[in-house]
């Protein structure tokens, strides 16, 4: 099992007042990411579990981009990794800002 | 690299368009059965009790450890509720994920007054934690008789893509009553376990018919093993759990004593039939053989004729 | 020890407890007077739906009729594997004799389960861990996972389950194992009275509720199951 974990600074604090988000499942090819509102409004981490190890810079790749794009602010995001292809990450960091980003219910 | 326009995890029904209980997650299944925004759940993946016992092996972890409880309402009242995640492990039982059930239906009986809705999705026992699993399917299934003692209702959903197999199976079982839809599954040994042991004659994992009439939701209904049948729907689920949870019987010596002769009954009337399609004939249903591609509504139909739900033997 | 010198051994003012089929049924006279109820699985025999029904109905004819202990003695294969019982609903078999056991118990006839062969998965879950109180004789093999199937699955070799199984006992089959987990509470000793063991057994103050995890915990086998379930429960039991 190999963990990464990448910090980024972020343009702008992600938007809406949920603290926590959960997407996608812990399955072969495919992955959850857990978001926490915990960090500094222009601060965002990325920590990975994974049994796929050496791909560090793949997920290095992916997480950067993926920031780049979305600008999660305060977001600590967690990942267990299934062994998912880099466009299914992208999605599902994508969607766990998207599901944190609504308003608190 | 681009990545595809990401959709929220969302289902995409409308008020009128159904979601399917198959396809949906643990999470979205709990989501969309509870009143909305009702949900309130114990134990919950920040606070990341995954089982410590994957490592060893080089396998992820899930940071709820494949299954979800908590409390909500439905239709207003209160309820317990368990889901499991049956495309994690295969939903199977692992030391964490068996004990979060555990403590749940003791706070149940204790509470007396809450029902329990077990959102079943497995195949039995977690391998990689075989011990710990068998035992907490041991411990689960001694709560859930003291619970039901306590007069708390116990109601199993079973329509995932695991099915409920193996302890699971026991423990469903146990539950004060069971829906269950055409894609699941109740059984003790798996298709692939009993082939791999006795052979493709004795049974063929590979026919799928063949599974599903043995095993499946229908052959459950009509044979007594289950007590209603829904379609593949989250919104067939929650209003057949509520209809359950205000009909199921009690549990005692009564009860035990009707299971008892239901289940001798059930060994005289079809124990020599070699296969459901013969139960099916035996117990008057008319074309047993279209049964598998009936519809949901003209199945429970059917089913209803030949088989009224036995509240009092369960 | 065989299955006519455990049955001795264990009554050793008579016993009528008759093997038909490979199922035990009978009862025998306790030291302290009274009768134990005596049901069982012998000749490492499946537990089918033919078998389970015997059981249970043994149980419940006893229900109101006796008040001794009730005493599941267990050498068992696994449940029966076959298409038959699957189409019959073996669950339910299965889950109605673990039922009609853990009822029993809560009335107050204590429930004891003597492993002295071999039991797997579902057999063992309708019977031995259907009980009360479950010990064993050395020598019994209960098995929840055999380790060539888990090795067939998790594509490890049998060497190398071994080895992992050095370092927990959440996984591998044993004695050992189960009852450092709290499933298996003692292993007697074959070379004394086994009615005097029992007896000392049922003179134990009984506990409320179901101790396992709390013994899996103690014996640093199972380090998680009795803490999780309580937070649960505490958390559950608390207002909204």
């Amino acid at each position: 099992m190999e963990t990464l974990s990448f910090r980024h600074a972020a343009r702008q604090r992600t938007a809406g007042s949920r603290k926590l988000a959960l997407v996608g499942v812990v399955a072969s090819g495919n992955l959850e990411v857990l978001a926490e509102r915990v960090l500094p409004d222009t601060e965002c981490q990325v920590e990975i579990s994974t049994a796929a190890e050496g791909f560090g810079a793949v997920w290095g790749a992916v997480v950067a981009d993926f920031v780049d794009r979305h600008s999660p602010g305060g977001l600590k995001l967690s990942i267990n990794d299934g062994g998912a292809r880099p466009d299914t990450v992208s999605l599902r960091l994508a969607q766990a800002v998207r599901s944190i980003a609504e308003e608190a219910r | 690299m681009t990545a595809p326009q990401p959709q929220a995890e969302r289902p995409l029904a409308s008020r009128n368009s159904p979601v399917s209980w198959y396809e949906a997650s643990a999470r979205a299944r709990v989501r969309l059965l509870l009143d909305a925004g009702s949900f309130q759940e114990f134990i919950g993946p920040e606070m990341r009790e995954a089982s410590p016992h994957l490592r060893v092996f080089d396998l992820p972890e899930q940071f709820d450890d494949g299954i979800l409880v908590g409390r909500g309402s439905i239709g207003g009242s209160p309820v317990f509720v368990a889901a499991q995640e049956g495309r994690f492990m295969g939903g199977a039982f692992g030391e964490v994920h068996g004990a979060k059930l555990t403590g749940l239906l003791r706070a149940a009986r204790d509470v007396k007054s809450i029902p329990v809705l077990i959102l079943f999705d497995t195949g039995g026992v977690r391998l990689q934690e075989a011990n710990a699993g068998e035992l907490a399917i041991a411990e689960i299934m001694r709560a859930v008789i003291e619970a039901r003692t306590a007069g708390v209702k116990v109601i199993g959903l079973i329509g995932g893509r695991s099915g409920c197999y193996g302890g699971g199976g026991l423990i469903a079982g146990c539950c004060s009553a069971l829906a269950v839809s055409e894609q699941g599954r109740i059984g003790v040994s798996g298709p692939e376990v009993i082939e791999t042991n006795r052979g493709v004659e004795e049974f063929d994992s590979k026919d799928r018919a063949l599974v599903w009439r043995t095993m499946g939701g229908k052959n459950r209904r009509l044979l007594g093993g289950a007590d209603a049948f829904c379609d593949d729907a989250v919104q067939d689920f929650r209003e057949t759990a509520l209809d359950l949870i205000a009909t199921a019987g009690g549990f005692g010596i009564d009860s035990l004593k009707a299971e008892q002769a239901r289940l001798e009954e059930r060994l005289q009337t079809f124990g020599t039939c070699a296969d459901a399609v013969d139960i099916w004939k035996a117990e008057g249903v008319p074309d047993p053989d279209d049964v598998p591609a009936m519809d949901a509504d003209a199945f429970i139909a059917v089913a209803n004729k030949i088989r009224r739900p036995s509240r009092d033997s369960r | 020890m065989t299955l006519d010198d455990i049955l001795a051994s264990l009554f050793p003012d008579g016993h009528d407890v008759q093997k038909n089929h490979g199922i035990l049924l009978g009862s025998g006279q306790l030291k302290s007077g009274g009768d134990a109820l005596v049901i069982g699985v012998t000749d490492r025999t499946p537990l089918g739906v033919d078998e389970a029904i015997r059981l249970s109905r043994a149980v419940l004819g006893s229900i109101g009729h006796d008040s001794g202990p009730i005493l599941v003695i267990v050498d068992s294969d696994s449940q029966r594997m076959s298409k038959r019982d699957e189409l019959l609903g073996l669950n339910e078999f299965l889950a109605h004799l673990a039922k009609c056991l853990i009822y029993a118990d809560m009335q107050g006839r204590p429930t004891i389960g003597l492993l002295y062969g071999h039991s797997a998965a579902g057999a063992f879950l309708a019977t031995a861990l259907a009980t009360r109180a479950l010990v064993a004789l050395p020598g019994a093999d209960p098995v929840v996972m055999d380790l060539p199937s888990m090795s067939k699955v998790t594509k490890l070799s049998i060497d190398i389950l071994t080895e992992k199984a050095k370092s927990t006992p959440i996984f591998a089959p044993s004695l050992d194992n189960l009852a450092r987990t709290g499933a298996v509470l003692e292993t007697w000793d074959e070379t004394i009275s086994l009615a005097e063991q029992l007896e000392a057994l049922l003179e134990r103050k009984r506990d409320a509720g179901d101790q396992r995890d709390a013994l899996g915990k103690a014996r640093k086998g199972r380090l998680k199951a009795a803490d999780i379930a309580e937070r649960v429960h505490e958390l559950a039991l608390q207002p909204r």
